[in-house]
């Protein structure tokens, strides 16, 4: 089945929660709000035609200041067995964020979830066992925001070079630290 | 020279002079056999180096020749390093334990005719008791470096050394049976009575459960699970340094040789050669026993190392199942047979 | 015979890692046994983790590039390729035919070295030390194409976006050829070693059994899931490179343990060689890299269309931004997604990248085969024993780098 008809199963079944349908170099996103995303999710893995048996990944987007919603989960499903492909988002925003775990629907997405938790701080209701994975378990903010620091202010120990380093990266343009 | 000391120690003189030349042949025995296992350790690694497409050691000494001496001088010069949290005394005990044990074993080996430290008449069974001993020494270090890899290392241990011990002793029945004796230089002289002059055909598969609990006994490769380096990194005595280190590795090693010691007196008919080689060709009577002894155990030594390079590491408990449900069932029929056959003739 | 109801065994908990011979870098396992059984095991990953999500997108894409190397360092050159099929798919770059074959060699030649090093290892784990030096033999040949490539042994960074960087020589595909005479004998030797030894086989067989539905639902990929009988490889379903031009078979276990495993990459040695074969035989001449391929100097300003290829690329440096024109006719960025999959030696090596028409990825997001790989350790491990979790570690064939990103 391709993805176009994939996303129009979607919508046809989830009409009130699928937002946008978009393609991309023959890759098909679907966006939806999060409230329904795991009878979304057990959908598309139960409906015998569709069959999505394998979670290729599970990550987390900020559009921080791009886009309305925050931030967005992003799920890439494939299925084995007819070999087609689909890319559902769940728009999570920032004041309460947080979103239904699936990890009872595939087991794989345990360690992304987490991951994902660690790196934007999305809290996945259900998860079994939502812990810090990459980052130490007492590290303070979640390292993908885009609002994150790239580099902590270090006061009087500050390199003095450093901010002459910065104007020659700014004028070079292709390093930019924020 | 050996020879004098020999028939020395058989006259009936002072209990002194006894002494002295039984103090002779310790010193004799022990520096030997430590050259033995400088030049094991180097001989390992070369075969296994040949046996993987390598060099083994190149660089100290032509063809690495002296890298045993390197390793020694660096393993008595290394810091001795006591775990804080470990029992301090029988932490330092344990490696004393292990070179004790295999040493004191060296006591019966009959070398050759004339040349052995102490024939015992229960010789056997009292390289049984040392070879148990050393299972105390793994048991106390793993126990005591208060370390959890360790301490698994010990538990292994002394359920594989206890479990292998009986196969073993099973093997070696059969030999007794056959000979009619415990004493080691006996036994020897028993299996003259062949014209193969050993009791390897006979015993075949005594041989085979004796070898490959010896492999066990000795904690070398196939059932190597005590050090299992993988899996428990270096086993029971993970946490000990230097010279402490070096006296496990020289106990290893000890132990390797008098099993193969005792394979050869028991199976291979010692420092003699088969009665049918002699009477086709006499000059090889010329040839010092010792020399066809040392051979023999050469062979068995490099059968370890062969095996090393070869297979991969048991599971614990195929071990077990090894041990328990095939060395020692084999090893009891072969012995009810043996007793049967030694009943009707 | 009656027992004392209190009378209770503590379990022993044991640190396995991060620092262990077994665990293949940076791995810790935290162990719960009751004797040698594993009532609880806890991977913790995270030792590695250099950020190199968030370091992509502040880099543009050629120089987010060499950070691909980094992941598996086992196989760099496989991540570059995959690096650099997601980034020409997104920027609409259409490689050279002869970069295609050259990737693709390379990409086997990788996969083969990574076998090796994965049997090596996997073979010392388990106690067969002897298997190491023999393979690791064979890497050295390998490494040496690389050098002869690239000038790189280990993290390559070979291939660009849009192609390669350097064609290969007539020297470099006599030896290749050469190597792919001799290898299948090598794969034999390895195979005399081990196949039909009695302790590698109790070590193996029947150890860490993963069904085929468990093992999709763990989202394991490549030959750890084609263990368990399951025939999904990117190469064959979404073709990349020249893979759809040579013909290879996917093979395929049938119980899904760690011999299974073990056999289905022995078999993927031979298959990676015939491709390599077919490869050189069907190479094409021209050039190496796309006219419209992007280079170190890429502006991390709005890209523009790949349509207008003809502006001055040093001029964009300075204040100035890039000339209006070129940009797409925008209110707030549109964003472009992709994801694409290459089938690396571990598995599937996923690059999500979200762009927001710059030359920066605005989301660099690594879909990580190891990191999958190293959660279903817990289900295959517990309820065996100690030693089989160093069997497991060693067949779902994980590199540190790559898991922790």
């Amino acid at each position: 089945m391709g993805p176009l008809e994939i996303a129009d199963l979607i919508k046809s079944k989830f009409s009130s929660d699928v937002k946008d349908v978009v393609e991309f170099q023959g890759q098909v996103s679907v966006l939806i709000k999060r409230d329904n995303v795991r009878e979304i999710m057990r959908f598309l893995r139960q409906t015998p035609e569709l069959y999505f048996d394998y979670l290729v990944d599970l990550c987390g987007v900020d559009y921080l200041g791009k886009k309305e919603v925050r931030f967005e989960v992003v799920y890439h499903l494939m299925s084995i067995k007819y070999n087609h492909m689909i890319r559902i988002k769940a728009e999570v925003p920032e004041d309460d964020c947080s979103i239904d775990s699936v990890v009872d629907i595939w087991a794989t997405a345990n360690w992304h979830e987490r991951e994902c938790f660690d790196m934007y701080g999305i809290v996945f209701k259900g998860h079994p066992d939502l812990r810090r994975i990459l980052m130490p378990e007492d590290w303070e903010g979640f390292p993908l925001r885009k609002d994150y620091p790239l580099k902590s202010d270090l006061g009087a120990k500050e390199w003095k070079k450093f901010k002459e380093v910065i104007e020659i990266g700014k004028k070079n343009l292709a390093y930019e630290v924020r | 020279m050996n020879e004098i000391f020999g028939t020395l120690g058989l006259q009936n003189t002072s209990f002194i002079f006894q002494l002295l030349i039984v103090l002779v042949k310790i010193a004799v025995v022990i520096a030997v056999t430590m050259l033995h296992v400088a030049y094991a350790t180097y001989f390992e690694r070369k075969v296994i180096g040949h046996m993987q497409v390598r060099l083994g050691p190149m660089r100290v000494g032509p063809h690495g020749l002296l890298q045993p001496i390197a390793d020694g001088v660096k393993l008595f010069f290394k810091e001795d390093i006591i775990p804080t949290a470990a029992d301090k005394t029988i932490f330092q005990i344990a490696p004393l334990v292990a070179v004790f044990a295999t040493l004191s074993s060296l006591a019966v080996i009959p070398f050759f005719e004339t040349f052995y430290i102490a024939n015992i008449n229960v010789g056997i069974l009292y390289l049984f008791a040392m070879s148990s001993l050393g299972a105390y020494s793994i048991i106390m270090s793993g126990w005591s470096s208060n370390s959890k890899y360790s301490f698994l290392g010990g538990l292994r241990s002394s359920a594989q050394v206890v479990s292998y011990e009986i196969a073993m002793a099973f093997s070696l029945v059969s030999i007794m049976l056959m000979a009619g004796s415990l004493n080691l230089v006996e036994i020897v002289q028993a299996q003259q009575q062949y014209w193969y002059g050993m009791y390897l055909f006979p015993q075949i598969v005594a041989y085979v459960v004796f070898m490959i609990a010896a492999f066990a006994e000795t904690n070398r490769t196939p059932f190597d699970l005590p050090e299992a380096e993988s899996e428990l990194v270096a086993g029971y005595f993970v946490e000990y340094s230097g010279m402490r280190f070096a006296l496990f590795f020289l106990g290893e090693y000890i132990g390797m040789i008098v099993m193969s010691s005792l394979a050869v007196v028991c199976f291979w008919g010692g420092w003699t050669i088969p009665p049918i080689l002699t009477q086709l060709f006499p000059f090889l009577s010329n040839i010092p026993g010792i020399f066809w002894f040392i051979i023999k155990v050469y062979f068995h030594i490099f059968l370890f190392y062969w095996v090393r390079a070869t297979l991969p590491r048991y599971r614990y408990d195929k071990l077990m199942a090894l041990g328990w449900k095939i060395l020692i069932p084999v090893a009891l029929g072969n012995l009810v047979v043996t007793s049967i056959i030694k009943y009707i003739f | 015979m009656s027992v004392k109801r209190d009378l209770k065994t503590k379990l022993l908990t044991i640190n396995m890692g991060p620092q262990h011979p077994a665990t293949h870098g940076v791995l810790r396992l935290v162990l719960e046994l009751d004797g040698e059984t594993v009532v609880n095991c806890k991977p913790y990953v995270g030792y590695l983790h250099r950020g190199t999500e968030k370091l992509g997108e502040n880099r543009t894409y050629p120089m987010a590039l060499p950070l691909t190397d980094r992941l598996d360092y086992v196989s760099s050159m496989a991540n570059n390729i995959g690096f650099c099929v997601a980034v020409e798919r997104l920027l609409g770059i259409e490689v050279p035919e002869r970069a295609k074959y050259i990737r693709t060699i390379m990409a086997e030649l990788t996969r083969i070295a990574n076998h090796i090093v994965w049997i090596a290892t996997h073979a010392l784990d388990i106690g067969a030390m002897t298997v190491f030096l023999y393979s690791m033999r064979d890497r050295e040949w390998i490494l040496e194409l690389y050098e002869m490539a690239c000038g790189a042994r280990l993290t390559v960074t070979y291939p660009r976006i849009g192609g390669v960087r350097a064609d290969v020589d007539q020297e470099f595909l006599d030896h290749c050829y050469k190597f792919t005479e001799e290898f299948p004998k090598r794969v034999e030797q390895y195979e005399t070693l081990i196949d039909q030894n009695r302790i590698w086989l109790q070590r193996t067989k029947g150890i860490g059994v993963l069904t085929a539905e468990e093992a999709i639902n763990l989202g394991l990929t490549g030959p750890t899931l084609r263990g368990s009988g399951v025939p999904y490889d990117v190469r064959k379903f979404a073709p990349y490179d020249a893979y759809d031009k040579v013909e290879f078979e996917v093979p395929v276990g049938k119980v899904g343990d760690v011999y299974d495993r073990y056999r289905c990459r022995m078999e993927e040695f031979r298959q990676s060689n015939s491709i390599i074969r077919q490869c050189l035989e069907k190479m094409p001449s021209g050039y190496v890299l796309a006219a419209d391929a992007p280079g170190y100097d890429m502006a991390a300003g709005p890209r523009k269309k790949p349509a207008q290829p003809s502006a001055p690329k040093a001029e964009g440096a300075a204040d100035t931004p890039q000339p209006p024109a070129n940009q797409p006719a925008e209110q707030g960025p549109a964003f472009e997604e992709i994801y694409v999959a290459t089938e690396v030696p571990k598995g599937e090596l996923g690059f999500y990248f979200v762009s927001d028409g710059t030359g920066k990825p605005y989301r660099m997001r690594i879909r990580a085969p190891s990191f999958v790989h190293a959660s279903a350790l817990p289900k295959m491990c517990e309820g065996s024993l100690v030693a089989d979790v160093i069997a497991n570690i060693g067949t779902i064939d994980i590199v540190l780098g790559e898991c922790d990103r």
